[in-house]
């Protein structure tokens, strides 16, 4: 593969007075899905909002599919092509499934093929289409957020914990999506806390710390590997 | 291998006040209707003042839907939205002083087109001033509420001086177009033709706004961003831009408000749009900041029961829609039909 789709070098964002990323180096290649791994609080999404511009990076530079986007607004480095799951959804509840999925199709019209596509991976949202997606339960809601990055096709998929509080079977759901979009050559940047997932999506990885990456290498490695996973995460990640 | 569920939810029976909530506002408003039929002996005034409280609401709901998705938008408080009502009012009834000649006449064509051109006139004025407005005094006090209302409420001063130079410190007396003068008679009830028309402007406001609402793109846009702007930004919409185009048309319906409002009490001054704002905050807040619907039912409920405890009881008219607003807020604090906020 030739140039990676992202690429952070030294971002430093503060969020008020506190210095949450400290210098990001991250490269995400085209293609391939990189895991961005860390525990609790080490700056894993405000990494994610800060490629998309919902925080600012204050000092280096990321490139987004050769070009500079650390100052563009928000909505223009959206329809650069990436496609966002937030880490709280951002579901609009006042909307219906429908619309929500219309919103976010912000190039024209819904494709019905894909939609079909979406349909096949969460059957949910086809029963629940044209009821209010504030009834929609957690997992559904989860469903949603992540078809509606999917509903078109994006150079660059940024998901910020898509299993977060579900149960098994629907993780697996996830996971069949997220295992389909990556089958259609797609890039992303994917935070995942449950291991198994991550191990199985995985092609890269990258683990941060302190508003740092300290580490970043194949998956394989970092799944076969016990003590580095030791090392960087404090914690031996179940590998069975 | 798992998926996710596939079978249709059974739906435990909901209790009944629950099924009942969505329609609570609309039954409040069904039930205030009838307890002025109740309340007021005869029938002929019971339909009289119940036409002239629609129209009323009606009027306060054009002057206040845009402040409602304005803050619901943005989270912008403008005290100076009064200003686009009197700029509105002042623009449109020159007009309709230009255009005497067909007022005047007897022809319910030129009274209405004479009224059309006083309308555009206007509308395009505060539109216009709202995107000044919005660029000079909003823009910079973004996200800062203490600062926004001292602003917008400066703004509103300035306006309002703006008026008295242009067109003196006097009120401006107003007749209404002639074939909307007078009332014509109803199930022996005499129903003003003006409030009437009123009631059919400020039902095709609504209908439209709705419309425009659920069904197109930019609806979709400025209802989700009501909910969650930053959400709308990360899918690609300029959240910005939409949001002054909605203050735009919010300022453009205060000043259509403006000039029926004139009409409607056959004066002007310069502080017109000041001494209504009170009536228009008491609707967008108990309609639900942000909610369009909530803001109509509102206004509707603020302009029947003032003119139902007018009637019946006209020494606690003044203080009855405040009473209305405390007892709204303690059903529901934050509005008849509250909006979501993330975060
Ligand atoms: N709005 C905010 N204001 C102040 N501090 C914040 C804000 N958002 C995040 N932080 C801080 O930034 C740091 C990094 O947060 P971030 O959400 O990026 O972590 P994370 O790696 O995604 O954690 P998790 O795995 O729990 O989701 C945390 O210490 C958090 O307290
Ligand atoms: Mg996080």
């Amino acid at each position: 593969m030739a140039d990676p789709i992202l690429t952070l070098s030294g971002v430093k964002t503060n969020i008020a007075q506190y210095h949450i990323l400290q210098g990001v180096d991250l490269d995400v290649p085209r293609g391939q899905v990189t895991m961005l791994l860390g525990r609790n609080g080490v700056g894993k999404t405000t990494t994610l909002r800060s490629v998309i511009g919902l925080w600012r990076a204050h000092e280096g530079t990321i490139l987004f599919d050769g070009e500079d986007i650390t100052r563009r607004p928000t909505p223009a480095i959206a329809r650069m092509g990436i496609g966002f799951v937030p880490e709280d959804m951002g579901i609009f509840s006042d909307l219906t499934v429908e619309e929500n999925m219309t919103l976010a199709a912000v190039s024209g019209p819904v494709d019905s093929a894909r939609l079909d596509w979406l349909f096949s991976v969460f059957p949910p949202l086809k029963t629940f289409w044209k009821g209010y997606a504030g009834t929609l339960s957690g997992g559904q809601k989860q469903m949603l957020c992540i078809a509606r990055a999917m509903i078109e096709e994006r150079k660059l998929y940024l998901i910020d914990e898509p299993t977060k509080g579900l149960a098994p079977a629907i993780i697996s759901t996830m996971a069949r999506a997220l295992r389909e979009l990556k089958a259609q050559g797609a890039s992303i940047l994917l935070v995942e806390q449950n291991f198994a997932v991550a191990r199985a999506l995985g092609d890269g990885a990258a683990v941060m710390d302190d508003g740092r990456i300290i580490w970043a290498g194949a998956m394989r490695e970092l799944a076969t590997d016990k003590d580095l996973q030791e090392r960087l995460m404090g914690l031996s990640l179940e590998a069975s | 291998m798992t998926s996710s569920p596939d079978h249709l939810p059974t739906m435990a029976r909901s209790s009944l006040s629950d099924r009942l909530a969505p329609y609570g506002p609309i039954l409040i408003l069904v039930l205030l209707v009838v307890f002025g039929f109740l309340a007021i002996p005869s029938m002929s005034s019971w339909l009289t003042l119940t036409v002239s409280g629609l129209a009323m609401g009606m009027m306060i709901f054009i002057m206040a839907s845009g402040l409602t998705l304005v803050f619901g938008l943005m989270d912008v408080i403008n005290f100076g939205h009064g200003a686009f009502v009197s700029v509105g009012a002042f623009v449109g009834v020159s007009f309709l002083l230009l255009l005497q000649h067909m007022t005047g006449a007897p022809s319910l064509l030129l009274n209405l087109t004479a009224l059309l051109v006083a309308i555009i006139g206007a509308m395009l004025a505060t539109g216009i001033m709202g995107w000044a407005f919005e660029r000079v005094i909003v823009k910079p006090v973004y996200g800062a509420h203490l600062k926004q209302i001292l602003v917008t409420m400066g703004g509103l001063i300035v306006v309002e001086q703006l008026i008295i130079v242009l067109w003196g410190p006097e009120e401006i007396y107003i007749t209404r177009p002639e074939a909307l003068k007078g009332a014509i008679t109803f199930a022996g009830a005499a129903l003003e033709k003006y409030r009437l028309v009123a009631v059919g402007i400020g039902l095709v406001i609504f209908l439209l706004m709705r419309w425009i609402l659920r069904h197109t793109k930019i609806g979709l846009i400025v209802r989700a961003g009501v909910e969650n702007g930053e959400m709308v930004e990360a899918l690609g919409y300029r959240l910005r831009l939409v949001f002054v185009g909605v203050f735009m048309a919010g300022s453009a319906l205060a000043g259509l408000g403006g000039v029926l409002w004139g009409l409607y009490q056959e004066v002007i001054t310069a502080h017109m749009g000041n001494e209504v704002m009170i009536l228009i905050f008491i609707v967008v807040i108990i309609g639900g900041l942000g909610s369009v619907e909530g803001c109509f039912i509102g206004a509707l409920l603020v302009g029947l029961l003032q003119n139902y405890v007018a009637f019946l009881e006209p020494k606690v008219a003044l203080i009855s829609n405040i009473g209305l607003m405390v007892a709204i807020l303690m059903w529901r604090p934050m509005g008849m039909i509250p909006v979501v906020k993330a975060k």
